[in-house]
């Protein structure tokens, strides 16, 4: 490989991490809320409204229904209208947050109604209001598999931004498909393979890790 | 019960008083209790149903009950009899379907959510499976109550530390549940659920997770908690054992019912409905083994006949009288006398050379229940 082509990889990985690391950020900031909502607000939870949750879980549905790569030029109209722009890593970054988010809240979501009721029971025996027990309770006792499901999302979604080439956002995959792919330069495919898994081993590592520290205590 | 201290209740005024308005100087451990008059419990014709797939379900069905301040209540009953659903009406954990609920004269129902958790924090409960948050220390546990009501830090600490002196666990402040046995994790409920300072502490099968001498220790600790702090304690159990062990009264449910109530002594001395009787066959002592194959349903010449006489009073059985009111020989064939709340609760069976009726009333006017149990021919 040319250092030119070094250095092209080098920057695809920075690229491919900032579009990961920023809309991962965003999928939590939204994802968990919209989980807690998911849970809390099940007839027999603790803030029941049976109606509105049926409209966010539809509305959650529909999003994983779509392919990411249609998503990205379905939302081309919101990306211009939150970014000011159609093309670069902010307009990848738009729709890799709008299809992380649900994905990341239905996973969280799981984790949440994983805790024991008995807990939320004891809670509020003690005299603990709605805010205490999502504060002290159910996060809390769901974290280790929150972060579980995290390392899930954050692996998927550097699998879906191979696809953001696709609105010039640069990326491992980008450079994947224009130089290994349509330059048939077998080199550049195989490092960047390598790259990827390198990333995603990471990755998996750190996350099992850290819920391992979390459980074992 | 080696593991029990309680340093701080040396001087239980400071326990009960602080944060009473008006009890912060009383001096003396007696002052201290008296001026406990809170505690009270009262059921009015609380009914509860459930509907479930196979159709309604009637889960409690009039229950009339009053809960004195400072008792120690056992109610007890069969799986599904109604015992959790009327335990958890108190702090409203559920709704009567009708009828009301007063704690103290005030009527739960009416609380709103802000007295709602005011009624939650005066009402400590404990449970089965104990509850703990996995995710926090012995100390995060028992400080959440008080964080909940927004109390300073260096005042939950202090009382966080009261609490676990109280049940013995000074020196698991910082481990988390996961590393503890059993005994100990109800302890931490019971610490989380005191520090507060309740009046009234509910025990949702508090010990029936628990082994036998486990299950002693925390039933010390629980009467002691009552003895010393004054509280209410409100439990629930399916074993007798329990009962018989901490409660000054006792209620029987069946299907939703009370189907006998009153102090645990009389009760245990003399059960009167078949659900109480069954309860307590565990606890009771069988025919002798060999004596059971040779007891004859029918009388025949020369046999003798076997009586099961129950005895329940302050006093023991008086056997001088026994043997008057029988009226001829008797022989003791096996007997188990208990005292249960200063009572002499049990059973003997005797057997009569020559009884007839009117040997069984002349034994049942003693006070106790008299029941034939057969016929048995000395030389079989």
């Amino acid at each position: 490989m040319s250092p030119q082509m070094i250095d092209r990889l080098g920057q695809a990985c920075l690229d491919t991490l900032f579009m990961v690391g920023v809309s991962a950020g965003i999928a939590v900031l939204a994802g968990i809320p919209l989980a807690l909502f998911l849970v809390t607000s099940e007839p027999g939870g603790i803030l029941p409204a049976p109606k509105a949750n049926r409209v966010v879980g539809t509305i959650v549905n529909g999003f994983r229904a779509v392919p990411f790569i249609v998503l990205l030029v379905a939302l081309i109209p919101f990306t211009r209208l939150v970014t000011g722009t159609t093309i670069g890593i902010w307009a990848a970054i738009v729709p890799l947050s709008v299809s992380a988010t649900p994905f990341f809240a239905r996973i969280a979501e799981v984790s949440l109604r994983e805790v024991d009721g008995g807990l939320i029971e004891a809670a509020q025996s003690i005299g603990c209001r709605r805010r205490h027990i999502l504060l002290h309770v159910l996060l809390p006792e769901a974290l280790p598999g929150i972060l579980g499901g995290f390392t899930i999302t954050l692996v998927a979604m550097i699998g879906a931004s191979a696809m953001a080439g696709a609105v010039g956002a640069g990326g491992l995959g980008d450079v994947a498909i224009r130089y290994g792919y349509q330059r048939f330069d077998t080199t550049v495919m195989a490092a960047v393979i390598a790259v990827l898994v390198a990333l995603v081993c990471l990755v998996q590592f750190a996350g099992d890790r850290a819920v391992r520290r979390l459980r074992a205590r | 019960m080696a593991g029990l201290t309680f340093d701080s209740l040396r001087d239980p005024a400071r326990w009960i008083a602080r944060d009473r308005p008006g009890a912060s100087a009383a001096p003396a451990l007696v002052s201290a209790i008296a001026t406990r008059a809170a505690g009270t419990v009262r059921f009015e014709a609380v009914s509860k149903t459930y509907l479930s797939a196979a159709g309604p379900v009637q889960a409690l069905d009039r229950v009339d009950l009053d809960v004195p301040a400072g008792a120690i209540l056992g109610i007890i009953g069969r799986s599904g009899a109604g015992k959790s659903s009327l335990l958890r009406t108190v702090n409203r954990l559920e709704a009567p379907t009708s009828g009301r609920v007063l704690v103290d004269g005030q009527p739960v129902a009416a609380l709103d959510t802000d007295g709602l958790v005011a009624l939650r924090r005066r009402v400590g409960m404990i449970f089965q499976h104990f509850n703990l948050l996995s995710a926090k220390t012995v100390h995060g546990n028992v400080a959440l109550p008080l964080k909940a009501a927004g109390l300073p830090k260096p005042e939950i600490a202090a009382r966080v530390q009261e609490a676990l002196r109280l049940v013995g666990l000074e020196g698991k402040a910082e481990t988390y549940p996961s590393r503890l046995s059993g005994g100990q994790k109800q302890r931490v409920g019971i610490a989380r659920a005191l520090v507060s300072r309740p009046d009234i502490l509910l025990c949702d099968e508090a010990t029936s997770a628990l082994d036998p001498e486990t299950t002693l220790t925390i039933l010390n600790l629980l009467r002691d908690i009552n003895r010393r702090l004054g509280i209410t304690i409100i439990l629930i159990t399916h074993e007798m054992s329990v009962i018989r062990e901490i409660c000054s009264d006792v209620v029987v449910l069946e299907k939703g019912r009370v189907v006998e109530t009153g102090p645990v002594w009389r009760v245990f001395g003399g059960p009167e409905h078949p659900t109480t009787r069954a309860l307590l066959e565990p606890l009771s002592r069988g025919l002798p083994a060999d004596l059971a194959p040779r007891l004859r349903p029918h009388f025949t010449p020369g046999a003798a006949t076997v009586l099961a006489v129950t005895c329940a009073g302050p006093a023991g059985p008086d056997l001088s009288a026994l043997v008057a009111a029988a009226g001829g020989p008797v022989r003791l064939l096996q007997a188990g006398i208990e005292r249960i709340q200063g009572h002499a609760v049990g059973r003997m069976l005797i057997a009569l050379d020559a009884a007839g009726p009117d040997a069984e009333d002349r034994l049942r006017a003693l006070g106790g229940t008299v029941e034939r149990i057969g016929y048995v021919t000395a030389d079989d």
